[in-house]
């Protein structure tokens, strides 16, 4: 009895498990690669997969089996014309008469690494092990600071080229209904009585008289009330509302600020950049479009391209405000910070001339605070100098602010923790 | 020689044939239809199989089967998902095509049909494997002896979970690296000559608690005994071997007698050894079983073809592929990889049955008992009394040596040359078969280990032999796979390697490892 069976849709990926417990297997070697793969790539092309070499030995089950030598006789086919007897040259490298992959093979000579392909998400989860990160939730931003205006009904106030003249007029139909009811009711009363008054007339009657004048006299000064009634009162005016709300915009800047004096190695660049790279992952979880700007200061400063800003190294001392300067000179010339999301990422090794520290929290305090939206400052050594001590005044006055010592890139994540936490916070609202 | 079955050769057709429909892309329906006559001709060879089971699958569960040797379900290990990452690179590139068909050898017999296929190579396939594997799986005396095809999925759904229950319990880590172990002697940990005891699932769980506490017992006697012994004159106790007869089957030695093993270690021991009793019969019978199968689509197919369901179109895309299948490189050939077992076990088979229906002058010398004899009858009972080894020791004729131009080589290492043996002439034919036969003898191909001694006394050492076979020596892998021997043994091993003159000429050793709970 035949049973034809669909499988197609069931058992997707079953050998996903088996995949994990490889990449379990070989995590030293692929956080190389990966580590490696920081290195040489852009901090906007991080989100790839990796090829990751291994050794063929090292993926290798050893079993036993037979190596060279001793005797062995094999069977092949395709003889063109040996006859029996006839002795052959011994093939170099001993693949042990011409065998081919028989048994030679199963020695693992000469045989390529082993390569395979990390998935992106493979990849980034490495990534962020290595810095420790939790987990990273997709949302949006919780407060903007761009408005885009919006029509909300109706006000009472508003500029004459809003106004909404049906609602205007509509509303003052009511008002002289409401208003002039009293009196209409009164007049038609006494018009009622005057025409009983007229039907009965008779002129010699000089009390009924009377009456007849008084009635046309209160009836003219009802008809003088009504006609008073303003066809259009200011109250009748209806205006069309335009609030603003707020948009997330999808913009931003990130300058990228690193100290590249003599005494930042190539490891604390690298920490740095790590660093740069993580408020560069975030920001993409953010925003459409994300612009990086590279300063690199030692006692001045200058904007480059990231080529530049992660491997060229200059010498002598330390002017960290020259940065903070530069970076304020471009947001006034090109990041008007209504249209611009703008993060400040400053790494350094806390060297800084020292009339200079005290300057520089000023400059952040009274100019460049204001304007971003968070700025995040890394020390990659360990020492504290005056220019920690400095920030570690701002810090307190300025949420946005956060700094931090790292040695080691699992450190670095807990300078953003409030930046995610509030991105968490909204993603729970 | 007479047979007791009747059936000479195809039986009638019995009705008219239509033909059926042959567009490139199948559908249930057509599958349908294409079986039910490939039935109808496969039981009219009298073929004898399993109830057939297709299963329809995508190129990447192809994969998946592919990585974890075949099988539909099977216990989680890295080594599958590196030859997941393997299979599916080479796919991605090009590199390879995937194999048309999986079949499994189940009750029913499961086979897999790739969604990428034409309903022509559906129609190949199942031929192929819901007709040709599945009644060798059926009619073999090794898997009727050695597997049992009712239980098998069950068996490795119970290890699946049980596997994964172990990682839980222990570590993800504790159970890699014992299975890694495991793994490493898993050639060498099947029962040659003794046949298992067949179990249902049921069966084996009731038996396993039991097991467990037996096993532990066992062990626990065995190494009680030592103070007493301890007493007695070293010599008397030098001289009670343990065991005392060498065993063959490691993994089965170590699960019993291994001291330092917790009861859910000796249980995976005895999964790992159970699945590669399972693949034994299948390493032995390998040129037998594809020759097989591929003997049985190419005559059914071609049957349908004279009996008129099969278009021109159809025939066509199925020879294609037939023929890539059955090619055979020449040595020296770019593609030569050894001898391609579906190229010579269908060219066998094709032999065969011409020896039955006409026989030559040499044939009815060299093969007195069939020359002339029935055809269907005999492939029959060639199919279900041999392995490669002997299958080719019995019908590998001369016809075929000079077809294929078989040669052999002897490669001594102490000569500074190669020199040929035997080609396929008068003085060579029997020299060629009987090597070849021995080639595809699992004992010469893969080196001879069995368990020696014990040092029941000392240390508790384990010491293994290799017994040479024409000298040849093992590869260096030796010492890696020792560690996983002695992480297993949980004491010292060593390996001594003894010539045919009884010689020891190579010796590895590996001290106990460290203590890890």
């Amino acid at each position: 009895m035949l049973q034809i069976v669909d499988r197609r849709l069931a058992g997707k990926n079953k050998s996903i498990g088996n995949r994990e417990r490889f990449l379990r297997r070989y995590k030293e070697k692929i956080r190389e690669a990966v580590k490696r793969a920081v290195d040489g790539r852009g901090i906007r092309d991080i989100e790839r997969g990796e090829e990751v070499r291994i050794p063929k030995k090292d993926v290798s089950e050893p079993v036993f089996h037979h190596g060279q030598g001793g005797v062995r006789e094999i069977v092949h086919p395709g003889n063109k014309d040996y006859v029996r007897g006839d002795r052959i040259e011994r093939p170099k490298g001993g693949g042990g008469g011409g065998s081919g992959k028989g048994q030679a093979s199963d020695t693992g000579e000469g045989e390529d690494d082993f390569t395979f392909a990390l998935s992106k998400e493979e990849f980034m989860q490495v990534f962020f092990e290595d810095l420790a990160l939790p987990h990273m939730i997709r949302t949006q931003l919780a407060e903007t600071p761009e408005w885009k205006s919006q029509r909300a009904g109706f006000t009472a106030d508003g500029t004459p080229n809003n106004l909404h003249v049906v609602r205007s007029m509509r509303g003052a139909i009511g008002r002289r209904i409401a208003i002039g009811s009293g009196s209409r009711k009164e007049l038609r009363e006494l018009e009622e009585r005057l025409i009983v008054l007229k039907r009965h007339r008779d002129r010699s009657d000089a009390v009924k008289e009377r009456e007849i004048h008084e009635l046309e006299e209160q009836i003219e000064a009802l008809r003088a009330r009504l006609a008073r009634i303003p066809y259009l009162d200011p109250i009748d005016l209806r205006f069309r509302n335009r609030i603003k709300v707020p948009v997330p915009t999808t913009k931003a800047v990130m300058f990228c600020l690193m100290d590249v004096s003599g005494s930042m190695d190539e490891a604390r660049k690298d920490l740095a950049k790590r660093f740069f790279i993580l408020l560069y992952l975030f920001l993409t979880r953010h925003y459409d479009k994300i612009e990086l700007v590279f300063i690199r200061h030692h006692t001045q400063a200058q904007e480059v391209d990231e080529e530049n800003f992660f491997h060229a190294r200059e010498t002598g001392g330390t002017v960290v405000s020259s940065a903070l300067v530069l970076m304020e000179e471009i947001i006034r010339a090109r990041y008007s910070p209504s249209e611009w999301n703008i993060y400040g990422a400053q790494a350094s090794d806390g060297d800084n001339w020292h009339h200079d520290s005290g300057r520089c929290r000023e400059l952040l305090a009274d100019k460049l605070l204001p304007l971003v939206r968070y700025f995040a400052y890394v020390q990659v050594a360990e020492e504290e100098q005056n220019l920690w001590e400095e920030y570690s005044q701002l810090a307190e006055g300025h949420p946005h602010f956060a700094m931090r010592k790292a040695t080691e890139a699992s450190q670095i994540y807990p300078v953003f923790r409030d930046l995610f936490k509030k991105e968490g916070a909204a993603a729970a609202a | 020689m007479s047979r007791a079955r009747p059936q000479r050769g195809p039986l009638p057709l019995g009705k008219t044939a239509e033909q059926l429909p042959d567009p490139s892309d199948w559908s249930f329906d057509l599958i349908d239809q294409y079986h039910a006559v490939i039935k109808r001709t496969a039981q009219r060879f009298g073929l004898d199989t399993y109830p057939n089971q297709l299963e329809v699958i995508t190129a990447e569960q192809m994969m998946d089967a592919y990585a974890s040797v075949g099988m539909p379900v099977n216990y989680r290990h890295w080594s599958y998902g590196k030859e997941f990452i393997a299979t599916e690179k080479n796919y991605r590139r090009g590199h390879m095509g995937l194999a048309y068909e999986i079949v499994i050898n189940s009750n029913p017999c499961i086979s897999y049909l790739m969604e990428e296929n034409t309903m022509a190579m559906q129609a190949l396939v199942i031929a192929h494997a819901a007709y040709g594997h599945n009644s060798f799986f059926k009619g073999n005396y090794l898997f009727r002896m050695w597997t049992d095809a009712s239980s098998i999925i069950d068996y490795l759904v119970y290890a699946k979970n049980y596997v994964a229950e172990c990682e839980e319990r222990h570590g993800l880590d504790a159970v890699e690296e014992f299975l890694d172990s495991c793994h490493a002697l898993s050639n060498h940990g099947v029962d040659r000559y003794r046949r298992p005891s067949r179990k249902s699932l049921a069966q084996e769980l009731r038996e396993r608690k039991e097991r467990e506490a037996y096993a532990q017992r066992q062990v626990n006697d065995l190494w009680r005994t030592l103070p007493k012994r301890a007493d007695k004159s070293g010599d008397a106790a030098e001289s009670r071997r343990f065991p005392e007869e060498p065993q063959e089957n490691l993994l089965y030695f170590i699960e019993k007698n291994a001291p330092l093993l917790e009861p859910w270690q000796r249980e995976i021991v005895r999964i790992v050894r159970k699945v590669a009793q399972y693949f034994y019969p299948q390493r032995q019978s390998q040129l037998m079983n594809e020759g097989w199968a591929t003997f049985w689509h190419y005559h059914i197919l071609n049957q349908m073809y004279d009996d008129g369901y099969l278009s021109d179109g159809v025939m066509m895309e199925w020879l294609k592929s037939h023929t890539n299948v059955i090619y055979q490189p020449p040595v020296g050939h770019p593609a030569y990889s050894g001898i391609n077992p579906y190229a010579l076990g269908f060219a066998m088979y094709c032999d065969l049955k011409r020896i039955c229906e006409s026989p030559t002058d040499e044939d009815r010398q060299w093969f007195p008992e069939i020359a002339g004899a029935d055809w269907v009858p005999t492939l029959d009972h060639a199919m279900r009394n041999y392995k490669d080894e002997s299958f080719i020791g019995q019908y590998l004729s001369p016809k075929m040596m000079r077809e294929f131009r078989l040669f052999t080589i002897v490669d001594d290492e102490k000569e500074s040359e190669l020199e040929v043996a035997a080609i396929h002439d008068d003085s060579g034919y029997r020299r060629v078969r009987e090597a070849l036969s021995r080639q595809y003898d699992l004992g010469s191909r893969e080196p001879n280990i069995q368990v020696w001694n014990v040092n029941l006394r000392g240390d508790r050492a384990l010491t293994l032999r290799h017994f040479q076979h024409n000298d040849r020596p093992l590869a260096d892998s030796a010492q890696e796979v020792l560690r996983h021997v002695a992480r297993l043994w949980g004491f010292g091993v060593q390996l001594e390697s003894v010539s045919a003159a009884n010689e020891v000429t190579g010796t590895w050793s590996v001290s106990a490892p460290e203590e890890t709970s």
